[in-house]
């Protein structure tokens, strides 16, 4: 025999569908109901987390607006002739916790890169035997050029900072992003 | 009758069909996060408006679905299909 449905609930049973009290509707005793309810539930889930990614769109939204107001310190950094040819001086830039590198590629050129490769923030080294930035966590490999990747898992290439030789002073101004890099 | 009857199969269907869907638009949008982010990493920070304004209307379309399922559900127990008290 079939159990017959509640057709009346008392005012504190809480305010449900129709007849039925709220948590009636949440814990049915009937098979068929307990389909609905665990495709519901399901359904509410997956549409907070697609919640969660719209959110996750915005945070980048609104850390692109602050990041093209961000302005850059002039900094000097080194001093020409600090460090010798296919040297290497690290230092801090645009923060304090923003560790770059600094390479000295020929007699008067310098290049100045982040310190953090692209593919998971380990540091990265200038190996002056093959004349490329080399990150030793997964073998991923930068042009000393323009920081560019040559090989490995980094799909982007390392932040480039501008340099600008002001007498014998080596003063960093701004990084430069990919697109602005090329 | 106080309301549209919604077979309980037919509804099922239906549910099933909405669900098939959030998860398809779910996915696109796990995609488009994926995309703006690496590009925002990259220094385009011009991605980020179009996958935020597609996000979010991939969202209401989840939400709209979302909304499709309880209100059938719904419909379902108000019409008063209740012959569902044995398992399939």
């Amino acid at each position: 025999m079939k159990p017959e449905k509640p057709t009346e609930t008392s005012p504190d049973q809480g305010a449900g569908t129709g007849d039925r009290p709220l948590w009636r509707e949440e814990f049915s005793i009937y098979k068929a109901d307990e389909r609905y309810v665990s495709r519901r539930q399901l359904t509410k889930f997956l549409t907070l987390t697609s919640l969660a990614m719209f959110a996750g769109n915005a945070w980048i939204l609104v850390k692109s607006w602050l990041r093209s107001r961000v302005t850059y310190p002039e900094r000097a950094i080194a001093r020409a002739g600090e460090i010798p040819v296919d040297g290497v001086k690290l230092f801090e830039y645009p923060g304090p916790e923003d560790q770059c590198i600094l390479v000295r590629t020929s007699e008067d050129r310098y290049v100045a890169f982040s310190q953090k490769c692209t593919h998971l923030s380990c540091a990265v080294y200038y190996s002056p035997a093959h004349h490329r930035i080399e990150c030793p966590c997964h073998e991923g490999y930068f042009s000393i050029e323009d920081g560019s990747v040559l090989q490995g898992p980094p799909t982007r290439p390392l932040p480039r900072v501008v340099l600008e030789r002001r007498g014998t002073d080596l003063v960093a101004i701004r990084m430069e992003a990919e697109r602005e890099a090329r | 009758m106080n309301g549209p009857r919604v077979s309980p199969t037919r509804g099922l269907t239906a549910i099933d069909g909405a669900m098939a869907l959030i998860v398809l638009l779910l996915v696109v949008q796990m995609w488009l996060l994926s995309a703006t982010l690496d590009a925002y990493l990259a220094g385009h920070g011009d991605a980020a408006l179009p996958g935020a304004v597609i996000s979010g209307v991939l969202f209401l379309a989840c939400g709209g679905l979302c909304l499709f399922v309880i209100r059938l559900e719904k419909l379902r127990r108000v019409g008063g299909a209740v012959d569902s008290g044995s398992s399939p």
